[in-house]
């Protein structure tokens, strides 16, 4: 019968045995559950065990969002129940979805209601109106389920309009193994009363009842008061008919064994690139629509000098590693700021710090890198930034606006409440110059007219989405901005990397030579070979794995080398640029 | 050969502790459990302790003559407790070196019951992560929740896990420490259930306190946990070095209790580890290769 029980629905818990941020211990068949209310109302249903040594996650903190294990502090997320963070190793965390076993989850009739392997639905009982029931208290006995459901089938109770009466009829309208409809009638009163009984285990039960109507007050009172007498009388007498027969062993759920890939220690990361800092989440708010603001605070010491434009890696509790750049002015030492924008086609980066990061976590990132620096020596600098691009400019123009030195930040957006930081911006004065809700022939338009008149010192900055970025260089170079005046900042590389070729890369200072074959870097072969490589967006975006060449011709595939250093042949991004001729001579 | 519950052979030839000596009483039975069996032991008040299974004519708390007691067991005074064995044990209980040194004081902490198997209890005593979480502000603080890469190797002529290099940052390292920092800790099982544990002392930093913990398994499920320290400490009152300990582990016991299944699965896909739980996958495997079955849940072969 018990095999039986495993694919019905059970009622585990009473709906108010979820209150805000509590951790219910739940009990069917012998299978523990943490039973958890997230602030969204979603009820939660899970293996009560943490997957990592074990620990209940019934004495866990709900913290409405997530639950936290108290043994070493891994959260747990609503709904998935997939591991978000592991504190150990704020640093390198796997790239490895670690996620507790979940059970199905329905409320109804005042009663959450779960399965082992459910088929079908929750039980529909004739009469009842959601919402205008009572559920009455629990009731454990230690007795098997079919034993108190038979016993149930003789409750006699009276109907809750006739509390005082004593005459009331009380008729069996149905019952199985695991429950009982009992229609009680005296006068011109009658409740229908459905009494369902937990298995917890294979000789412990819950009485779980549940009367129709709606009754309030005293009355209420009056009705509960009632059956809890008559169930409380009853469970002794079930449970002394249960203690003549020898108690049947314990059930022993069968826990399913994690992966083999979750059994195995994942090694220490070996992507070489290093991240030595480790920060707090000190503050995270919205900075913008769509637009996550993190403040970054050193855990101990104080944090490495940025430049403006600098950017850092931050390294993910998913094991996925961005960049961001630094939005922080001049002296704003104490933490470094950094915007996110959430992207709708993110690859688990911006999702992780937006739904996952949160205050108090720790993260570990990588020193400052300033591979967009900001010439000061300018008669006039122009910021021109996209969307979420504001981020080093707005570093940029915050520098310039301390040393009071003429510049202009224009900033496109869709709308107003894109704008990001406005606590920043706002105390630029009248250099920041937003253009919002634009056509790409309208930004076009725009850019022109800011890009007009181009004389001796002046310099301009790009930052924003690839398109935008492109239509304002060819604007820039169509009206006389020579390239070393034009600096450019991309978000990513959108070019097909084509990696077949083959070559080979002598290194001139460490006399060495290496074959690149097809399908692997510049920059794999060389940390292959033990060479340190510093490297950053490992994409051809951010400029930090460039060398010199001084002998071959490089095949570009970056987005961070302007034309003319382009054609000069003397820089590579060794992450992503490969050889056209049969071997390339770095002055490394 | 008597039969016993326990069928761990390897278990059963073990040492395993009792009692702080300084804790028995003369001339009086001391009655407890180890391996689910009953067992008595008594003093004579000038260091001689006697161990013998439980018998009637001799009731706990009442008077015995030691010299008296027929058909005693094995016994091992060391490190301040009594010792014994159900089995063929060997000569000697693993060494701590430390304990002969003359200035340094040496007391039984506590003696803890706990329902847990003893190698969850190992493990617990060798895990750096839940401090914050655990102990925290005495052993640690969020956000230093980082357990740095530490070393690991199962000593061969010693036949124990040794692990180094171990760091941890404490916001209040012991009693006669006023202030944050990294804390060193060295780390031995050199039973399956013992494990000794060596960490910068506050009083002298060329030197490392020792930290003890050895466990009377009661039965699979059942430990008492016997606390040894071992401690450059001239100022603090043994009550204050004490309820330091005490507070450390009446934290740890609800933790350990609440940890499902209470015997430690040897099965490496029953628990999901992470590179901080070095020393405790070195532990399983040990075990494993030890043959131990009795606390653990053995790996399906």
């Amino acid at each position: 019968m018990l095999d039986l029980a495993k694919s019905r629905w059970h009622p585990i818990a009473a709906a108010h045995d979820l209150p805000l941020r509590h951790v219910f211990h739940g009990q069917l068949l012998g299978r523990e559950f943490a039973v958890w209310r997230a602030d969204d109302g979603y009820v939660n249903i899970w293996e009560n065990r943490c997957l990592h040594r074990g620990v209940r996650l019934s004495i866990g903190i709900n913290d409405g969002r997530e639950l936290k294990c108290q043994y070493h502090g891994w959260r747990y997320s609503n709904r998935t129940a997939g591991c978000t963070y592991i504190p150990a190793h704020p640093a390198d965390a796997p790239a490895r979805t670690i996620t507790n076993r979940t059970f199905a989850a329905v409320e109804r009739y005042g009663l959450v209601w779960s399965a082992e392997e459910p088929q079908g639905e929750v039980p529909e009982v004739a009469g009842f109106a959601e919402g205008e029931l009572l559920a009455l208290r629990a009731i454990p006995v230690n007795a098997p389920a079919d034993v108190v459901a038979a016993r149930l089938t003789g409750y006699r109770f009276q109907p809750s309009g006739y509390i005082d009466g004593s005459a009331a009829k009380v008729a069996v309208e149905a019952s199985n193994a695991f429950s009982v409809a009992l229609r009680s009638s005296e006068a011109d009163a009658s409740t229908l009363a459905v009494f369902f009984v937990q298995p917890v285990d294979s000789n412990r039960s819950v009485i779980r009842g549940v009367l129709d109507g709606e009754v309030e007050g005293a009355a209420r009172l009056a009705v509960l008061r009632h059956h809890n007498e008559l169930l409380s009388r009853l469970r002794v007498a079930v449970e002394a008919e249960a203690a003549r027969e020898p108690a049947p062993a314990p059930l022993e759920p069968i826990i399913e064994r994690v992966s083999p890939e979750l059994a195995e220690m994942p090694e220490e990361t070996t992507h070489g690139r290093k991240a030595t800092i480790r920060v707090q989440v000190a503050r995270k708010w919205p900075a913008a629509d769509g637009i996550a603001g993190f403040e970054l605070r050193p855990i101990k010491g104080l944090l490495p000098t940025f430049q403006p434009g600098a950017h850092i890696d931050v390294h993910l509790p998913n094991g996925l590693i961005r960049q961001y750049s630094i939005t922080n002015g001049p002296g704003e030492s104490d933490s470094y700021v950094i915007g996110v924008k959430l992207e709708r086609d993110s690859k688990g980066g911006s999702t992780c710090l937006h739904e996952t990061v949160r205050e108090g976590d720790v993260l570990a990132i990588s020193e400052p890198r300033n591979n967009f620096p900001l010439r000061r020596d300018a008669l006039q600098t122009l910021f021109i930034a996209g969307g979420i691009g504001i981020t080093p400019l707005l570093a940029m123009a915050q520098a310039l606006n301390n040393q009071s030195l003429n510049h202009e930040l224009h900033y496109f957006a869709q709308n107003e409440a894109q704008l990001a930081f406005p606590e920043k911006t706002s105390t630029l004065g009248a250099s920041l110059k937003p253009h919002l809700g634009l056509t790409p022939e309208q930004t076009g338009a725009q850019l022109r007219e800011i890009l007009s008149g181009y004389g001796p010192d002046k310099h301009v900055y790009l930052c924003g989405p690839g398109p935008m970025l492109e239509a304002a260089r060819s604007i820039a170079a169509e009206m006389g901005w020579p390239e070393t005046a034009v600096h450019f900042e991309y978000f990513k590389n959108t070019n097909v990397i084509d990696d077949s070729t083959s070559f080979e890369v002598a290194l001139a200072r460490s006399c060495m030579t290496l074959t690149v074959p097809a399908g692997k870097t510049i920059l794999e072969v060389m940390r292959d070979a033990g060479i340190d490589m510093p490297s950053s967006c490992e994409q051809g975006a951010c400029g930090t794995c460039l060398a010199t060449v001084i002998e071959g011709e490089p095949d570009h595939q970056d987005v961070y080398l302007n034309d003319a250093e382009r054609k000069s042949g003397t820089k590579i991004m060794t992450c992503v640029s490969r050889a056209k001729s049969a071997r390339l001579v770095l002055d490394l | 050969m008597t039969e016993t519950r326990c069928k761990d052979q390897v278990i059963l030839d073990l040492w395993h502790p009792l009692a702080a000596l300084s804790e028995v009483p003369a001339g009086v039975v001391v009655g407890t459990i180890l391996l689910e069996e009953r067992l008595s032991l008594a003093s004579d008040g000038t260091g001689k302790v006697a161990v013998w299974r439980s018998r009637r004519d001799l009731p706990v708390d009442g008077p015995v003559d030691i010299t008296a007691v027929e058909g005693t067991l094995p016994v091992k005074l060391a490190y301040g407790y009594v010792w014994t064995s159900l089995g063929n044990p060997p000569a000697d209980i693993f060494p701590i070196p430390e304990y002969a040194e003359a200035d340094r004081r040496k007391l039984n902490a506590a003696t803890f019951g706990v329902n847990v198997s003893a190698p969850r209890a190992i493990e617990n005593f060798l895990d750096m992560g839940h401090f914050p979480y655990v102990h925290t502000d005495i052993l640690g603080a969020e956000p230093h929740t980082e357990v740095k890469e530490y070393d690991v190797e199962i000593s061969v002529d010693r036949d124990e896990i040794l692990a180094t290099r171990c760091r941890f940052f404490q916001p209040m390292a012991s009693t006669t420490s006023d202030g944050g920092a990294d804390v060193d800790y060295i780390y031995r099982v050199p039973h399956p259930y013992c494990s000794v544990l060596y960490k910068s002392s506050p009083m002298d930093e060329t030197r490392l306190d020792v930290i003890a913990v050895f466990l009377q398994p009661v039965d699979q499920e059942h430990v008492r946990a016997h606390m040894l320290l071992c401690v450059l400490d001239e100022d603090n009152e043994d009550k204050v070095i004490k309820r330091f300990q005490q507070t450390i582990f009446g934290q740890d016991k609800p933790i350990l209790e609440n940890q499902f299944p209470k015997r430690l699965p040897l099965d490496p896909r029953a628990e999901t580890p992470i590179r901080a739980d070095k020393s405790a996958i070195a532990y399983r495997r040990w075990l494993s290769q030890k043959g131990v079955t009795y606390g653990v849940i053995p790996a399906a072969t």
